[in-house]
């Protein structure tokens, strides 16, 4: 009876063997713990590099960063933020603008409309939107878009150039904020729709099916017991749609035009983002010019994690809320 | 006696057009869709031969036709597959401290907001920041193996955050009945927890790898461009296929725009034969099919 039990090598199983055993435990403990701290040094060092590397270049621009409009770091070493950001801000606005109400209709359809065994097979044709690289959207952009949009550009810029984003002067289309506005707007579009529609799924059925007994129509279901509930969920899902379009590069890389100034009117090719000037300008860089270049990438940088980590807080109260409900 | 009253037609004409409007909005989606893809194979069939996949643009004049993608298509499967090496183990042992090791504490807590806060980082400020460290202030070279850092940055909030779902979806039984036989913590986790999520985790990766794939900002700042073939990533300037793209298709002449448009198909299939591989994974290993 003594020796019955054995390990797999064959040797009596003693309580020094079973220690021998688990002699991997604490070593795989500080592994696993310290990949996570590694994930959060990599964030510090983002942050840490991008600025000692910016400041330089900084110290010796001869404009205001914040606000000149130039961008010249190469040869006069005078340049500023303001129309990049201008532009970043304008052309993922525009992106939002487009993109959300088509993706909230787009997840209602998934969720409410569509029948249920296709649901799934045209929820995924969605997501393959985003798995369309971004280069290939941006030659799409110039091959394909730009040209389709010349003519109403310009019957735009006929009929409604009262209106300040319609207004303009001589070339009306080509390589418009608009375009590249379109294209971020397709980008962003299946985040949108996914996070929505898991959203709606979520929506109380008891609540449904109470709305419907009372002899709601599908519509007026949908209006008093799926979009009030979805809201905050389709708020923070447009904020993380805002932070991807706000850091798109290479597709409005390939469209904008690369001009330097704030300007309003979407239609004449005037256009440009933090992102692109980056894509674009990197090549001929001096080494001030590349320390500019990355002092834009910090505010990109800084802009993009504000709004995610507003967009995270919307989610995550919102899923106590939720736990809160059950 | 009551009857039912019928819906009133403004109340159906209301819910009719609202109808009419959803139904719109997603082919109003999926209309870019298949003219992206009409596009790319359309256009890119022209050149989609077999010295587009087996050739570079070595002595390829500015405004010759032929040519291929070779060195960039090289290029494009070694900086993914070097970013793999670094982001799927770090990525894979976080979420094993997230969901065996953390569970809830400070440092957890932190650790999942920051991944969080890494999925939404732009993909241009990954490559700007191992621009700002691995070639400015350590002063590498470009090469394949920074543009594979850039991209790793990208992966890794990807692989953290499917594989920490897949680990959550291991019933607790099996960790309980690994314990009650006196397995130690990390020897259930290696022999029990793991080999359980397996399937779904290399789904994660797969999807992670076809993201990342496609990434062209961090290589054209880390990589930089070449027309040679270059095998080695570790020295000297590679290409990618993303690269090769985004290059061919800022050159004014026809014959770049052709390369650019079949550059474009490869990276597509590329792309799509991950995302449907992983799919496939994910669907033979599916707990419905009672595996």
């Amino acid at each position: 009876m003594t020796t019955n039990v054995r390990t797999r090598e064959g040797g009596p199983a003693t309580g020094r063997s079973a220690s021998r055993r688990s002699r991997g435990e604490v070593p795989f403990r500080y592994l696993s713990t310290g990949a996570g701290i590694v994930l959060l040094g990599i964030m510090a060092a983002i942050a840490v590099f991008l600025i000692s590397e910016a400041v330089p270049a900084l110290q010796a621009n001869n404009g205001n960063f914040l606000t000149e409009l130039i961008w010249d770091p190469n040869g006069g070493e005078v340049f500023g933020i303001a129309a990049l950001a201008f532009g970043t801000v304008l052309s993922s606005a525009l992106a939002l603008v487009i993109a959300t109400p088509i993706a909230v209709g787009v997840a209602l359809f998934i969720s409410h409309y569509a029948p249920r065994r296709l649901a799934g097979p045209l929820g995924y044709l969605i997501d393959l939107l985003a798995a369309v690289p971004s280069v290939v959207y941006g030659l799409w952009g110039v091959a394909f878009l730009v040209p389709l949009l010349k003519e109403p550009s310009v019957w735009l810029n006929e009929h409604l150039g009262w209106f300040p984003l319609f207004a303009g002067e001589g070339a009306i289309g080509g390589k418009t904020m608009l375009a590249g506005g379109i294209v971020l707007a397709i980008m962003i579009l299946p985040i949108i729709a996914a996070i929505s529609r898991e959203v709606f799924l979520q929506a109380p059925k008891m609540n449904e099916e109470a709305a419907l007994a009372l002899g709601a129509t599908r519509w007026e279901m949908i209006r008093m017991a799926v979009l009030p509930f979805g809201r905050p969920g389709v708020i923070s899902a447009a904020m993380l749609g805002l932070g991807r379009a706000m850091g798109e590069t290479i597709a409005v890389a390939l469209i904008f035009p690369a001009t330097f100034d704030i300007t309003f009117e979407i239609l004449t090719p005037h256009a440009n983002s933090i992102a692109a000037n980056i894509a674009n300008g990197f090549g001929e860089a001096t080494p001030i010019g590349r320390g500019a270049l990355i002092a834009s990438g910090l505010v990109l940088f800084i802009i993009t994690l504000l709004v995610n980590t507003a967009a995270r807080a919307i989610i995550n109260r919102r899923k106590e809320y939720a736990r809160a409900g059950a | 006696m009551t009857t039912i009253q019928h819906i009133s037609t403004s109340r159906r004409i209301k819910d009719r057009v609202v109808q009419g409007l959803v139904y719109l909005a997603f082919a109003l989606a999926v209309v870019p869709l298949v003219s992206v893809l009409w596009l790319v194979i359309s256009n890119g069939l022209a050149r989609f031969d077999l010295e587009f996949l087996t050739h570079s643009m070595r002595n390829i004049g500015a405004r010759d036709a032929g040519g291929g993608a070779y060195h960039a298509i090289v290029g494009t499967l070694e900086q993914v597959l070097l970013a793999s090496l670094i982001s799927v183990p770090i990525g894979l042992l976080t979420a094993i401290y997230l969901v065996e090791y953390g569970r809830g504490g400070r440092l957890s807590r932190a650790i999942s907001f920051f991944v969080d806060v890494m999925t939404g980082v732009p993909s241009v400020v990954s490559g700007l920041f191992i621009l700002a460290f691995w070639i400015l202030f350590l002063g590498m070279p470009f090469s394949g193996f920074a543009g594979a850092l850039a991209l790793s940055i990208l992966m890794m909030p990807t692989v953290v955050r499917s594989a920490e779902e897949m680990l959550r979806l291991v019933p607790n039984d099996l960790r309980e009945a690994s314990y009650a036989l006196g397995v130690s913590k990390w020897r259930t986790i290696m022999k029990v927890v793991l080999p359980t999520a397996f399937t779904g985790i290399v789904t994660g990766v797969m999807l992670a790898v076809a993201r990342v794939a496609g990434e062209t900002a961090p290589l054209l700042l880390t990589v930089f461009f070449t027309d040679s073939i270059n095998n080695d990533p570790f020295s000297g300037p590679q290409m990618g296929l993303p690269l090769f793209v985004f290059d061919q298709a800022g050159r004014p002449n026809d014959t770049a725009i052709d390369r650019a448009w079949t550059g474009a198909l490869t990276l597509i299939l590329i792309v799509m034969l991950l995302n449907l591989v992983a799919r496939l994974i994910a669907w033979w290993r599916a707990p419905a099919r009672g595996r």
